[in-house]
């Protein structure tokens, strides 16, 4: 794998952010209106509820945790759509660039641009709502860490889904995070949910994190075990996402659909 | 000698349909081969084959007798490509395509040799003009540019001229010469212009219907066959690709 061939993906990016300004206010503009709702939210909430819990790190910390997953899937994903809005894939497919290293310029990518967002949406949080992140203790990284891990898997997988579908397909993919949002738990437990969509709640690997977030908010002990078992449910989401993409490339250059990739084709 | 392209006996089908029958040909070091033949002849299916981004059902392709199928990253930074069809991103600068489609080639030092074609394809005060507001001419001479970054022992060149007018074609034809002669690279260039490629090519290849129908020097092939020029030659292998294959069976 080429180093050099990643960082030309990765610079293909920056050079498309720092020539268009516009391009700019959508990584953190969005992030910044919901963390600003739901910390006006969560005020009202504790100014009305009885004293003695604290909807800021409940409920302001899961939307700012949720946002982040969704930064990082969109990060990688709004990376491959440059490519598919621009025709670019004949000139990046017919030269040396591998599909490991194009990937891997993607995930790369998607860090940089998920990292604004996500630092606006930290400062805003907590200067603005007072969200402390010292109540999630040491378990802060760990949550970043695995719902950046499904973020790309669910990126790589949207990405695989444009490619086999076609450019018009691109309206599938927008509306994925809200698709799981309802089996994540994000705003409740999982327990309050019918029996059929907790085991779809219990194969994903955000609904850990958000039931563990709970669990520190409310002072019991972390559930390690079951982030462990959310990391190893991560990871194969990100191999089967890695497994797919590669699959539709391999169809994709079969039946010559990469050479003519434009608006509608679909194949 | 070692070809710079060796392609052995490519087949590719399409369901029903045969684009490319079994054709084998090959490209040495500073020749320039023209693929002819009319629309859906195969001429982009095969540029494609060798491009990467379409499998062959069969058949090998070697670049400088690299294994595309078995080494396709190794052999594909010994090429390099420019199509009408596939212009560079336009909303990068030229300079910002140049840069990233030259670390893409591993070319080094990548900084002089950007320069060194910015001048040579007169695109210095474009340089940092947004290459999708250029003139379909201008961006030709950027795809061309790309093209000869990594100095490609095989350069694919599909209707390089086709968006062009008469007095940039000739300069660009003439560039492409230049490069040829400095280097030892070979070219295989597509084209519907019958005097471009009598101007250019050392050998030609007729497709028809997916096989190679003729195969010869461009100022004695027509004559070879009955005709005056090889504009009337192209329009026979268009219209009775059949009459020439029964005068190559008398022959």
């Amino acid at each position: 794998m080429s180093l050099e061939r990643t960082a030309a993906v990765v610079l293909r990016q920056y050079y498309l952010l720092r020539g268009s300004p516009a391009r700019i206010p959508p990584l953190f503009a969005w992030v910044a209106i919901d963390i600003t709702l739901w910390g006006f939210i969560t005020r009202y909430l504790n100014a009305v509820a009885s004293a003695g819990f604290n909807f800021v790190p409940a409920l302001l910390g899961a939307v700012l945790l949720w946002d982040f997953f969704i930064r990082v899937m969109q990060g990688v994903t709004t990376a491959f759509l440059e490519d598919v809005w621009s025709r670019n894939f004949l000139n990046f497919f017919a030269t040396p660039l591998s599909i490991s290293e194009y990937i891997a310029g993607l995930i790369l990518s998607s860090i940089s641009t998920s990292a604004v967002g996500v630092t606006v949406m930290f400062l805003l949080a907590s200067l603005v709502f007072g969200l402390s992140f010292l109540i999630y203790k040491a378990l802060l990284a760990p949550f970043l860490l695995l719902l950046f891990v499904f973020g790309i898997a669910l990126g790589v997988f949207a990405c695989a889904v444009v490619l086999r579908l076609g450019p018009a397909s691109e309206w599938f993919i927008w509306p994925i995070p809200a698709l799981i949002s309802p089996f994540a738990g994000v705003f409740y437990p999982i327990s309050v949910l019918p029996r059929w969509m907790q085991w779809i709640s219990r194969a994903i690997a955000p609904s850990y994190v958000f039931e563990g977030m709970r669990a520190i908010v409310a002072q019991r002990p972390a559930p390690l075990a079951d982030l462990a078992w959310s990391a190893a449910l991560d990871l194969v989401c990100l191999v089967l996402a890695c497994w797919i993409f590669r699959r539709v490339y391999r169809h994709a250059v079969r039946t010559g659909l990469i050479a003519r990739y434009s608006a509608e084709s679909l194949s | 000698m070692q070809r710079v392209l060796s392609v052995q006996n490519l087949r590719k089908v399409y369901g029903e349909t045969v684009a490319v029958n079994g054709i084998s040909f090959e490209v040495s070091p500073s020749e320039i081969v023209g693929l002819l033949g009319p629309n859906g002849a195969g001429k982009t299916t095969t540029i494609n084959m060798i491009l990467g981004v379409l499998e062959p059902t069969s058949g090998s392709i070697r670049i400088e007798s690299i294994d595309l199928a078995a080494q396709r990253s190794q052999a594909l930074e010994k090429t390099n490509f420019a199509a009408v069809y596939a212009p560079l991103p336009g909303n990068l600068t030229v300079y910002q395509n140049l840069r990233i489609f030259g670390m893409i080639y591993g070319v080094k030092p990548l900084g002089p040799r950007i320069e060194e074609l910015l001048a040579q394809f007169e695109l210095e005060k474009f340089r940092n003009t947004k290459t999708g507001v250029l003139s379909s001419g201008e961006q030709t001479r950027v795809g061309l540019a790309k093209a000869m970054l990594n100095r490609p022992p095989l350069l694919l060149l599909d209707e390089p001229t086709a968006s062009l007018d008469p007095a940039v074609a000739r300069d660009i034809r003439a560039s492409i010469r230049d490069f040829v002669r400095a280097g030892e690279s070979g070219v295989l260039w597509t084209s519907h212009n019958m005097y471009e490629v009598e101007a250019v090519c050392d050998r030609v290849l007729f497709l028809s219907h997916g096989q190679i129908l003729l195969e010869g020097d461009p100022r004695e092939l027509p004559r070879e066959h009955g005709k005056e020029t090889l504009e009337d030659l192209f329009i026979t292998v268009a219209r009775e690709p059949l009459s020439l294959e029964h005068m190559g069976e008398q022959a």
